[in-house]
C-alpha cells in the first residue's frame, strides 16, 4: 500500500444506493462498513428502491436477488446467511457504532415512494436533497449501487 | 528469545465473513485504552490482507499474523 492509499481514506466514501435488492444492498453495505472500520467518513444517499428496503416496517423483509442471481445465488445468498452471516441492516448497524456513517434518505424518492421520515428504520439520519448530497461529497468518489 | 504476548482483548470473529472481522476488531478497539492489544481469530481468508492494510491506515501495530490450520490469528496493538 502506498502513501497515496493511505491518505484518500480522508475523503469521504459516498454510496448512493437505487437498486434495493438484498445482494447489491449487502455489497454496498460491506463497502461502508469495511471505510468505516478504516475511520473513514461514510456518506450514504438512500434513492427508489434502496429507499424502500429502509422502511421500518419492511426493512427485515426478504428483497430479493438481482435477477442475474438465478437460483444457484439465491443458494448461496441462503447457505451464507444460514452459516451466521448478519443482514445487511445489521452489519449497517454495526458499521454506524463505528461513527461517520451517515445515511440520508432522498427528498425527491420520499415523494415518488409516498413516504414520510417516521416511516423510516431509524438507521436513516435524515431528508435531503441532491445538492446537499453533492456539497457533502468532499473530493471522495461517489459509487452507485 | 519469545516474549509471550497476553491481550487484553479477545474478538473471535471465526465463521464471520468479510467486513466483520475489521468491523468488530475496529468496534473493540473504541474501548481499549492506547497501549492495549487485541487478540483476533478469524477464518475469513481475506483477513490476512485485510488486517495489514487497517493496521497500515489506522496507524495501529499489527504484532503478529499467523495461522494454525484454517483459523488465522493477529495480535494487534492500539495506536
Amino acid at each position: 500500500m502506498n502513501d497515496k492509499q493511505v491518505k484518500d481514506m480522508d475523503e469521504p466514501l459516498n454510496l448512493v444506493l437505487f437498486s434495493g435488492t438484498d445482494d447489491r444492498l449487502n455489497a454496498a453495505v460491506v463497502l461502508a462498513a469495511g471505510a468505516a472500520a478504516l475511520g473513514r467518513t461514510v456518506n450514504i444517499f438512500l434513492q427508489y428502491w434502496a429507499l424502500d428496503a429502509f422502511r421500518a416496517d419492511r426493512i427485515g423483509a426478504d428483497h430479493g436477488l438481482a435477477p442475474e442471481a438465478g437460483e444457484a445465488g439465491r443458494t448461496a445468498v441462503d447457505a451464507l446467511r444460514a452459516a451466521g452471516q448478519s443482514s445487511w441492516a445489521d452489519t449497517l448497524r454495526q458499521a454506524k457504532e463505528l461513527g461517520g456513517v451517515d445515511i440520508q434518505a432522498c427528498s425527491l424518492s420520499m415523494d415518488l415512494l409516498h413516504i414520510t421520515e417516521a416511516d423510516l428504520d431509524p438507521l436513516v439520519d435524515g431528508v435531503e436533497g441532491v445538492t446537499a448530497f453533492h456539497l457533502s461529497t468532499g473530493n471522495g468518489p461517489v459509487v452507485f449501487v | 528469545m519469545t516474549v509471550l504476548l497476553t491481550a487484553d482483548e479477545l474478538v473471535d470473529a471465526r465463521g464471520l465473513s468479510c467486513p466483520m472481522p475489521i468491523v468488530k476488531t475496529a468496534t473493540a478497539m473504541r474501548t481499549l485504552a492506547s497501549g492495549n492489544v487485541v487478540e483476533v481469530l478469524a477464518t475469513d481468508p481475506g483477513s490476512v490482507k485485510d488486517f495489514q492494510a487497517w493496521a497500515r491506515s489506522t496507524g495501529n501495530e499489527l504484532i503478529e499474523s499467523t495461522q494454525e490450520g484454517s483459523v488465522y490469528r493477529f495480535l494487534i496493538r492500539k495506536i
